[in-house]
């Protein structure tokens, strides 16, 4: 599904933002994806989601492969892989349900299926009745939910999580980490960046893969780039 | 649909820029459409000079009536030719007594007619350029009647100087305000994508295509560019109408000028917004 061989990533000069990682996302799998700040979370995540390109070594997310990615496919692996951020990212000037439906009209589905399609991703995080809200007259939470519809709209195989409970206070914590959980219950594999360690404490069974300064240094699965 | 509701909301969620925009290009496009106007004013007028280019024919004085005749149907039958007028030396020296009537008493006191008779000979609009008038002159002089044939030779190199200047002034001067435009216009522009990175970020994130995101934009260019052309065209009348009531008398542009114009703007503000979005695009994705 996801899988990153000895990927390096410098953005000039002397700092490496990621040295020499690999690892292995399997379908279906939840693993977090820890460490300090500037460990290099942000950047395997933009990596995986094709925003940058490694410096060396190779990512893959299902049949795409960073050195043979010609831009024009960029659009189809992006609705393949959904994209979460801790600050939501919504348009402010459209209500959750237009922000939702935005993700599908890009993609140039028929408009009378959008609606429809808009209800059931809104039903299926808990925001049905928010539909004509904008973003500022929604919690944090909420915002994060109708983010997570969003990112849910392409039917994505994989998304990814950057610090999408860091906003959040402990309660809408925990129902955004359980919306997670649905998600992945359902097929979709999970990446979640966090430094949360409470949170990843609490959920012990799920793999952890921890950064330090760029590199990886623990992977609960063991496996490296299998 | 949502390339014209994006573009129209574009707009409205920066009138103030928008108006700078349009205000921009208008100025920049006025200037080109001043220079029109007077490019436009000089053809008129060397099209009027131009029109008067003739090759006369003086003749000899023992040159046969019969004979001329003959020679005048030949001469206008050639392709350059538009008509050849027969002048008797009696209507030459009418035509000297009528247009200089300072020497009318040096005319009546003549005993001999001085005056040659000729052949007026108009070339065909197309056929007013130096080397044709020099070529129908040299076969006029071919006529052994003929004692000379003149054409003002200067004054024909003259005109077709100035017209040479004058269009080779109107291209360069047209491209540099031209250049000026689209600098404005995608300074505009990119001020308009950078004031909506975040939505393009977030459209490329969701799996917009290129072609999605830049159509809004494109639109938005060619709404500013016409507007600044219209802008352009209302300010090229107002100077015209002035110029026309209180100094001299101006042509106004041919339509065809005028809707080149409008379509230009528009071109250029379409083409400018592409190039700021496709920049903005390419420093978002570096794939």
């Amino acid at each position: 599904m996801v899988k990153l061989r000895s990927v390096t990533k410098n953005f000039g000069g002397s700092a490496t933002a990621v040295q020499d990682v690999s690892f292995h996302l399997r379908k279906g799998e939840f693993a977090f994806l820890t460490g300090a700040s500037g460990a290099g979370k942000t950047t395997i995540l933009k990596l995986i989601h094709m925003l940058h390109r490694p410096s060396s070594g190779e990512v893959r997310v299902s049949r795409y492969t960073s050195n043979r990615m010609k831009r024009r496919d960029l659009p189809q692996l992006r609705r393949r892989v959904g994209y979460i951020f801790q600050d939501f990212r919504l348009l402010e000037n459209l209500t959750a349900g237009e922000n939702v439906a935005f993700a599908l009209e890009v993609t140039g589905m028929p408009r009378p299926k959008i609606g429809p399609r808009v209800q059931k991703l809104l039903g299926q995080v808990g925001l049905a009745a928010r539909a004509q809200a904008l973003p500022r007259q929604l919690s944090g939470g909420e915002q994060q939910r109708v983010a997570i519809a969003r990112a849910l709209a392409n039917e994505p195989l994989v998304l990814l999580a950057d610090e999408p409970t860091g906003n959040l206070d402990e309660r809408a914590t925990a129902g955004v980490f359980g919306l997670f959980q649905q998600i992945n219950a359902s097929g979709t594999s999970i990446l979640m960046a966090t430094h949360d360690a409470e949170l990843i404490r609490q959920h012990r069974d799920m793999r952890v893969i921890e950064l330090e300064q760029g590199r990886l240094v623990f992977d609960s699965a063991g496996d490296m780039a299998s | 649909m949502r390339t014209i509701r994006e573009a129209f909301l574009g707009i409205r969620r920066a009138p103030a820029l928008t108006i700078l925009s349009v205000m921009a290009i208008g100025l920049s496009v006025f200037s080109i459409g001043l220079f029109a106007l007077t490019a436009h004013n000089i053809d008129v007028a060397l099209s009027e000079v131009e029109r008067r280019v003739e090759v006369v024919a003086y003749l000899r004085d023992d040159a046969s009536e019969e004979l001329i005749e003959i020679a005048r149907h030949e001469i206008e039958s050639f392709p350059e030719v538009q008509s050849a007028r027969y002048i008797s030396k009696v209507e030459a020296l009418y035509e000297a007594s009528r247009e200089l009537t300072e020497f009318s008493d040096v005319y009546s006191e003549l005993q001999v007619n001085p005056l040659p008779a000729s052949l007026e000979i108009s070339l065909l609009p197309d056929h007013r350029t130096p080397a044709a008038v020099e070529a129908v002159a040299d076969r006029l002089t071919s006529y052994h009647f003929v004692e000379e044939a003149r054409y003002g030779r200067e004054w024909v190199d003259r005109i077709y100087s100035l017209r040479r200047v004058a269009g080779g002034a109107a291209v360069i001067l047209g491209l540099a305000f031209a250049l000026g435009a689209a600098v404005l216009i995608g300074i505009a522009v990119r001020m308009s994508v950078l004031a909506r990175a975040r939505e393009i970020a977030i459209m490329r994130t969701v799996g917009a295509t290129d072609s999605y995101v830049r159509r809004p934009f494109l639109l938005e260019g060619l709404v500013t560019g016409i507007g600044g052309g219209l802008l352009a065209l209302g300010l090229t009348w107002g100077t015209y109408l002035a110029v026309e009531r209180t100094l001299l008398s101006l042509a106004w542009l041919p339509d065809l000028w005028s809707a080149t114009g409008l379509a230009f703007a528009g071109i250029l503000g379409m083409l400018a917004a592409g190039r700021a979005v496709r920049r903005e695009l390419r420093r978002l994705d570096v794939y």
